[in-house]
């Protein structure tokens, strides 16, 4: 077993992993970049479509473009990387602090990485049918939106010509375009909720550019065939009930589900990092540290992110944030932050007096015209006007020396951010 | 001008509020919009309405064991009416790496000024 020692090990090299590695070795740590696939940049390559690069790179890319960038600056710089090569197991509780992992490769044989910090930039999963309980037989034909775009974009093969898609998550929305431009026909996406869950710009280029409909309310109550899927039953939701006395059938050979994105936190949780039940995420502080000493996290295994580009940010931090741990550089008192009315979550759930950083969050409603409320101890501390929220659209706040100069801070405050 | 039927009705995607625009026009056929919270709502509504264009994404036949589709996409946004002949020549077009992010695939694409170029770089197979 080939044995290595690193200052930080990265685990995964989607944008999250590409740009944390890349900021560990900018400022001067040794850095392994560990990745399963035989290619850098995760996800992004089959994300073909343009919309990416334009807070990182200011101009507009599409995925492969934006994976490209990251990974060019990351083989530019002293970042070892081992692609075609899976951790297993991420030892933490060792007698000298140092992280063990242990990672299988057909390239490199079995390897023993030990490294004083590890950044966790693992990314997510799709849910799929199991997780939405679809009744209804087991035919072929029933995919999950990502891998429908992996078999188009990348392995070149299309999955069916009459399709529905089930959920209007971004992923979904731009599969009814794909699926559209490649000659297939999309005869509906179908949302549980009263709202898209997708960003406007998709529903208006991937869905009314095509006038393929979206019923919101809906569900797919049932899916019918043999072999292959023949049609599904489509239900207006009655006080959260499917109706049946309403419900129409649409005939199709294939289902899209696009139903939201589950982070991969398997090596997480065995590694004995604490989760957080609302983001199934790691729970982190200030500096994207998890419950585990030296072990950090960032990307959408830390929380779903709407855009690469928010992912990149937020990992680029995180590798400052590691490098600083290194350097025994912690903070040296943290503030708890709270998610209060409308806002489902938070990221950090802790903010640094001396350092205050971007924090991200989730609102519960949609509206326009909306207020942004800080408050430390009860006491509203900073005010924001934010002129749309919806639950579909990532927020951020930045905290600055300036706000928080004047907070009466005490040893055990709580800082409760909340919209209305 | 209120009774009026809007001629068409859109969503700005200038930015994340959506504003719902309608579209309407008068004697000497200007273009009024409603519906927009700022200015930039008419500049989306003028071009939709009367020169409606996108970026067009999609892949290419690769020559090569590693990957079988390239992506490629326009170097700019394309008129909405000539979105099916692109795909149509894109689908068509086979490209033998190496092949360098950014390099152009298709020049001046049906004389609209617009490139289909390559969107990945791919090394020839070894």
């Amino acid at each position: 077993m080939k044995e290595l020692h690193y200052d930080v090990l990265v685990i995964g090299a989607g944008a999250g992993g590409l740009a944390a590695a890349a900021e560990v070795a900018k400022h001067d740590a040794t850095c392994a970049l560990v990745e399963r696939e035989s290619h850098l940049g995760g996800i992004l390559i089959q994300c073909i479509h343009n919309g990416f690069g334009l807070e990182e790179y200011k101009e507009e890319l599409t995925g492969p473009e934006f994976a490209e960038r990251l990974a060019v600056e990351v083989r530019n710089s002293a970042v070892d990387v081992y692609t075609d090569t899976t951790v297993t197991q991420l030892e933490t509780d060792t007698d000298d602090g140092l992280k063990i992992a242990y990672c299988f490769s057909a390239v490199y044989g079995v390897i023993r990485i030990s490294a004083r910090a590890v950044v966790l930039a693992m990314g997510c999963r799709e849910r799929n049918r199991g997780n939405i309980r679809t009744p209804g037989t087991r035919p072929a034909g029933v995919y999950t939106a990502g891998l429908a775009q992996r078999l188009v974009n990348i392995e070149g093969y299309i999955p069916g010509k009459d399709v529905v898609i089930v959920g209007s998550g971004d992923i979904g929305l731009i599969m009814a375009r794909r699926m559209t431009w490649v000659g297939a026909t999309v005869h509906a996406v179908i949302e549980i909720q009263p709202y898209p869950s997708g960003l406007t710009r998709n529903i208006v280029q991937c869905l009314n550019d095509f006038d393929i409909p979206l019923y919101l309310s809906h569900v797919v109550s049932r899916i019918e065939g043999r072999d292959r899927v023949e049609k599904v039953r489509v239900s207006p939701l009655d006080n959260g009930i499917p109706d049946e006395d309403n419900s129409f059938d649409i005939p199709c050979d294939t289902l899209l589900l696009s139903v939201g994105l589950v982070p991969e936190n398997e090596l997480s949780k065995e590694a004995g990092v604490d989760i957080n039940p609302q983001t199934n995420g790691a729970l982190v502080d200030s500096t994207m540290m998890t419950s585990v000493d030296g072990v950090f996290s960032c990307g959408n295994v830390l929380h779903v992110h709407d855009l690469a580009d928010w992912v990149a940010e937020e990992a680029r931090r995180t590798g400052r944030y590691a490098v600083q741990y290194l350097r025994n550089k912690r903070p040296n008192r943290q503030v708890r932050i709270k998610a209060g009315a409308n806002v489902r979550y938070i990221n950090p759930t802790m903010f640094d007096p001396d350092n205050p950083d971007k924090l991200y969050f989730r609102s519960l409603i949609v509206k326009n015209q909306a207020k942004l409320h800080l408050k430390l101890d009860h006491n509203p501390v900073k005010e924001v006007k934010m002129s749309h929220i919806q639950p579909s659209e990532m927020l951020h706040v930045n905290l600055k020396p300036k706000d928080v100069a004047s907070w009466n801070i005490m040893k055990d405050s709580v800082l409760e951010v909340s919209v209305e | 001008m209120s009774q009026q039927e809007p001629i068409q009705e859109m969503i700005c995607i200038s930015c994340p509020l959506g504003c719902h625009l309608s579209l309407y026009k008068d004697e000497t056929d200007k273009l009024t919009v409603t519906g927009n919270k700022c200015k930039r709502g008419v500049v989306y509504a003028e071009e939709e309405f009367y020169a409606p264009k996108r970026v067009v994404t999609c892949t290419c036949r690769a020559e090569s064991t590693v990957l079988p589709r390239l992506p490629v996409r326009t170097t700019t946004s394309l008129p909405k009416e000539h979105i099916d002949a692109l795909l149509k020549a894109a689908y068509e077009l086979t490209v033998k790496p190496p092949v360098a992010c950014g390099q152009v695939l298709i020049e001046d694409f049906n004389g609209t000024g617009v490139n289909l170029i390559a969107s990945m770089s791919l090394g020839a197979d070894r």
